[in-house]
């Protein structure tokens, strides 16, 4: 599987480059921002505390930058981001721990839902062509150009209210104790409506029109018109030989775009105060916390590469043509 | 004279609508008998092509049918104009009487799905209740009658060569036992080597099953071997239509005339090549009168004002064919 | 956000259909509706960037009386807790807009150019080296990075807004790039300028780049729509200047003055229309250029008469109705 093979090389290689640029971002950085934090806690750091912290931003001006990097490293495999500033002394993989699964639930579920579905209504709007499909389109170029967290306003401020059944903010709620029971899963699930309403329908509008018009492009090759000439039922012309071709390049798209969803997504959070990983980040950059804001960074890009790597198998298993060895 | 199979008449096929419309095929009138073969001659642009899709409605837009009729003579269920069908009529009628052998192999395969898929899919379109067993079954016999060998069943169309992929498409064509099969060029894409394999291969399987053959290209030298009659068409009309041989020794219309000069065959006494000057009419600015006359070394005064219509021309032996030439005037 | 035709099929490695000559095209490019609507709506924009502070009725800071004052013949979109007038912070804000987003675009496209063009038409390591680079930049999620780097730096004007989305987003472009320069690559005529001598530079500029046009200019629109959409995102988030007008920022001071709490729709509503309608009239522009480029995208026109419905696979046959 040498197509797989490189395809691994290739995100490892990114994973590197991203913790690489992670490692030099904060050494750009005006200032000492480590001391700043000293002086604010007084002394209650413990002399570990201080020193990890001056690896993660490399300040311990006595060693080398080869030296920092190695210990940078070093503290990385641990799983030591570092300490949070505003959650002093909580250490940032704490913190994402708590917020990442938010966001993975809402993202990870919406993204594949409007792919699936946009795609689905896709197939369907590029094989009629005229009549009440064409009118679609434009309402889909404008809903797939709206930023989704503008969006999310509107959604807010024509759905949700004091008497609504939609909440306008927050993960769950107030009065109600996280833990897996139906309480909890209810209140969030209710939480989370509106939120997830808001990405599906910006995010299915782009796919609608990519696939529609993948798949008006694939309905003149050849092979279709063989199809129809063998006189197969219009079904199976549609799906087995126009959809399942029209959607390689999309599922290429998609793995690609995987990193512009995920933007759009953080805002949506940060417009419904939903605890994510988005919401933190934006608290973080409220509050200058940078080793959670490198923490965030990373986690986010090291999900990315993985998402990436589960579509390459997915577009692996799709196309017999990148199976040809050699 | 064997019965006729297909009989087209008047047909008539634009590439578009109302004044825009460009007239790819004009009053094409033909007929392709039992057992026969018809070979389909002309340059590119001449609608050979659109004529052979336009037979069984499967131009892409925006071609239309613009008048005409397809008259199939189904021996169980007498004539009927296979442009009247519906389109589940249509559906039906396609690959089980009349299949296509298409061009260019290479995109007229589905890549990603298996070579015995693609066989099989259409067996089993046109009899849903068949036992998967036989289907598969009969997908490996195709292979075989095509010298391929069985266990190619689970490629994929981009591991096979050009070759093997054009046999794949005629064991296609031949899978539901149509009476009909239109060949499009179907040895264009390969090398001379090839072409005469696969087509002696053609030669066997129609002699062992008995089809009827209407065989599209522009090398005429090909048709002159392989065919039992041969039509010539120019500008979107036939010009000529008659016995293979008659075409080879006493063709009518100055075009075939021209068209045989262009050719070197494969066998028999070396010839000079001449060749036609000019070239192809623009279908979207023809000619008046007949639409070869620009070009033609034998043109005189009427050619430039009345379009000559097909008819059985009036010399001697010249009842088994037709010509539209005004040096052949019609009965 | 939909991505474009073109864009997916050079993704993917597929050859997308050479556009026809130069000369045809400008005049379909005019009468293709999607690409007219498109670029009027963005003429439109960018006379707004020009002079809207000059047609602004007030000065965007200029406090008033009026707090949080619905929509009213003076002040046609309403005012903030501060009584500044939102339409003249709209207008006002265009203009950020548009600059940034022509200048990200600008930046991020010759850089496409640059670096795609050159990896794809290389055949050796520095090829791949730069295929790469751009794969890592493509799956690097853009706007986190962009986020942390507009935090970091010590001042953040529009401009260098405009250059850290630029540096930072032209990987797409890059790398579609060089899928079609590839696919261009093996084409006879190159084959040919090289036979007869033609320096590399001239093969790359005269018959590489001429076919390429649809594509840097499908690029170009793409990075447009992104680099606006993350302005504004940056602007929201609170990371560049507030007090440098541009929607975000009216988002910005909406947000945080819980705008929705106050029932203040006007406050959000205009400054998002515009980013919206802004973004619709540059995927138009890239949908035509998709129809051109591809014309069997276009929607069925009507033809005159009566409405013959084409279909793939069944040719009509007029004066029969075969359904």
């Amino acid at each position: 599987m040498s197509y797989l093979l490189r395809r691994i090389v290739f995100y490892i290689f990114t994973a590197w480059a991203a913790i690489t640029i992670n490692f030099f971002i904060p050494r750009l950085i005006p200032g000492d921002p480590v001391q700043a934090l000293i002086a604010k806690e007084q002394g209650q750091l413990s002399t570990d505390a201080v020193h990890s912290l001056y690896v993660l931003f490399g300040l311990d001006k006595q060693q080398p930058l080869w030296q920092q990097y190695i210990d940078y490293l070093g503290q990385l495999t641990h799983g030591d981001l570092g300490l949070s500033f505003t959650f002093f002394p909580t250490p940032v993989s704490e913190v994402i721990s708590s917020s990442l699964p938010w966001t993975l639930a809402l993202v990870g579920v919406t993204t594949v839902v409007s792919f699936m579905v946009g795609t689905g209504m896709g197939v369907l709007a590029g094989w009629r062509r005229g009549s009440w499909v064409d009118l679609v389109l434009p309402v889909t170029t404008f809903l797939s150009s709206v930023p989704y967290f503008w969006f999310g306003l509107i959604m807010i401020e024509l759905l949700a209210g004091p008497n609504s059944f939609f909440p306008s903010s927050g993960g769950y709620d107030p009065g109600v104790t996280p833990g897996f029971d139906i309480g909890f899963i209810a209140s969030a699930v209710q939480h989370s409506l509106l939120p997830a309403l808001t990405i599906l329908i910006s995010s299915m509008s782009g796919w609608i029109l990519s696939m529609r018009n993948m798949m008006v492009t694939v309905s003149s090759e050849d092979y279709i018109t063989v199809a129809h000439a063998k006189g197969l039922s219009d079904r199976r012309v549609m799906l087995s030989y126009a959809a399942r071709n029209a959607l390689l390049p999309n599922v290429s798209g998609f793995a690609l775009s995987l990193g512009l969803i995920v933007g759009g997504t953080l805002l949506v959070e940060i417009v419904f105060s939903y605890p994510g990983v988005g919401f933190q980040l934006f608290q973080a950059v409220g509050a200058k916390d940078y080793p959670l804001m490198q923490g965030i960074f990373l986690i986010i890009t090291l999900s990315v590469l993985a998402a990436n790597f589960i579509a390459d198998l997915a577009y692996l298993v799709l196309d017999p043509r990148t199976r040809k060895e050699g | 004279m064997a019965e006729p199979l297909l009989e087209i008449k008047n047909l008539n096929v634009d590439y578009g609508l109302g004044d825009e419309a460009v007239h790819a095929v004009s009053d094409v009138t033909l007929t392709l008998h039992r057992g026969e073969v018809l070979g389909l001659a002309g340059e590119s642009g001449s609608g050979k092509s659109t004529l052979a899709y336009g037979l069984t409605r499967l131009l892409p837009p925006p071609g239309v049918v613009a008048g005409g009729e397809v008259i199939y003579h189904d021996p169980e269920r007498g004539p009927y104009d296979v442009l009247s069908l519906t389109n589940s009529e249509l559906r039906e009628f396609r690959w089980a009487e009349t299949s296509i052998v298409f061009q260019g192999a290479m995109n007229s395969l589905n890549p990603v799905h298996r070579v015995g898929t693609q066989l099989t899919d259409v067996i089993k379109a046109h009899d849903p209740k068949g036992s998967p067993h036989a289907r598969v079954a009969r997908a490996r016999e195709l292979l075989t009658l095509v010298g391929i060998p069985a266990d190619r069943m689970d490629s994929y169309p981009h591991q096979l060569s050009g070759g093997m992929r054009q046999r794949v498409m005629i064991g296609m064509a031949l899978a539901l036992e149509p009476r009909v099969v239109i060949m499009d060029e179907p040895t264009t894409a390969l090398d001379v080597v090839m072409q005469r394999q696969i087509l002696g291969e053609l030669v066997q399987l129609r002699e062992r099953l008995g089809f009827s053959v209407l065989f599209i290209t522009h090398d005429l030298s090909l048709l002159v071997e392989f065919s039992d009659r041969i039509a010539i068409m120019y500008g979107g009309r036939i010009v000529e239509e008659a016995p293979a041989k008659e075409i080879y020794t006493n063709s009518f219309h100055p075009y075939s005339a021209g068209l045989l000069g262009s050719f070197p065959a494969l066998r028999g006494p070396k010839r000079e090549l001449t060749g036609i000057p000019g070239s192809p009419p623009d279908l979207r600015a023809m000619p008046t009168g007949c639409a070869f006359h620009p070009r033609c070394p034998k043109s005189f005064e009427p050619c430039a004002q009345d379009l000559p219509v097909l008819g059985v021309p009036d010399a001697p032996g010249g009842s088994d064919r037709t010509v539209a030439c005004w040096l052949h005037p019609v009965r | 956000m939909a991505i474009s035709t073109v864009d997916l099929q050079a993704a993917a490695g597929a050859p997308a259909p050479s556009p026809k000559p130069a000369k045809r095209q400008k005049f379909r490019f005019i009468s293709n509706g999607k690409t007219m609507t498109g670029l009027i709506i963005l003429g439109f924009y960018v006379l707004l960037a020009i002079f809207g502070p000059m047609l602004a009725p007030y000065d965007p800071d200029a406090r008033g009386s009026d707090l949080i004052a619905a929509p009213s013949s003076a002040h046609w979109f309403g005012t903030t807790h501060l009584g500044q007038d939102i339409f003249s912070q709209v207008l006002a804000g265009a203009r950020g807009v548009v600059y940034v987003g022509l200048l990200a675009g600008l930046v991020a496209t010759a850089l496409a150019v640059i670096i795609g063009v050159s990896s794809g038409y290389l055949a050796n390591t520095g090829g791949e080296a730069l295929s790469a680079l751009s794969n890592v930049f493509l799956v690097i999620p853009a706007l986190p990075l962009i986020i942390i780097v507009a935090s970091i730096l010590p001042s953040v004007s529009n401009t260098t807004i405009g250059l850290v989305i630029g540096l930072t987003s032209w990987a797409w472009g890059a790398r579609v790039l060089r899928a079609q320069t590839l696919s261009l690559r093996g084409r006879d005529y190159v084959d040919a300028a090289r036979a007869t001598g033609e320096s590399t530079w001239r093969i790359i500029f005269f018959e590489l780049l001429p076919n390429l046009t649809a594509i840097i200019a499908s690029s170009f629109v793409g990075t447009v729509i992104f680099a606006v959409l993350s302005e504004i995102t940056l602007a929201f988030i609170g990371v560049s200047d507030p007090t440098d007008w541009n929607w975000g920022t009216i988002l910005f001071w909406a947000q945080s003055q819980q705008a929705l709490a106050q029932g203040a729709w006007w406050w959000f509503v205009p400054a998002g229309l515009a980013i919206a309608v802004l973004g619709t009239a540059l995927s138009l522009l890239n949908f035509g250029i998709d129809e051109i480029v591809n014309p069997r995208l276009r929607s069925s026109g009507r033809i005159k008469g009566k409405s013959v419905r084409m279909r793939i696979g069944f040719t009509p046959v007029l004066g029969k109705d075969n359904r």
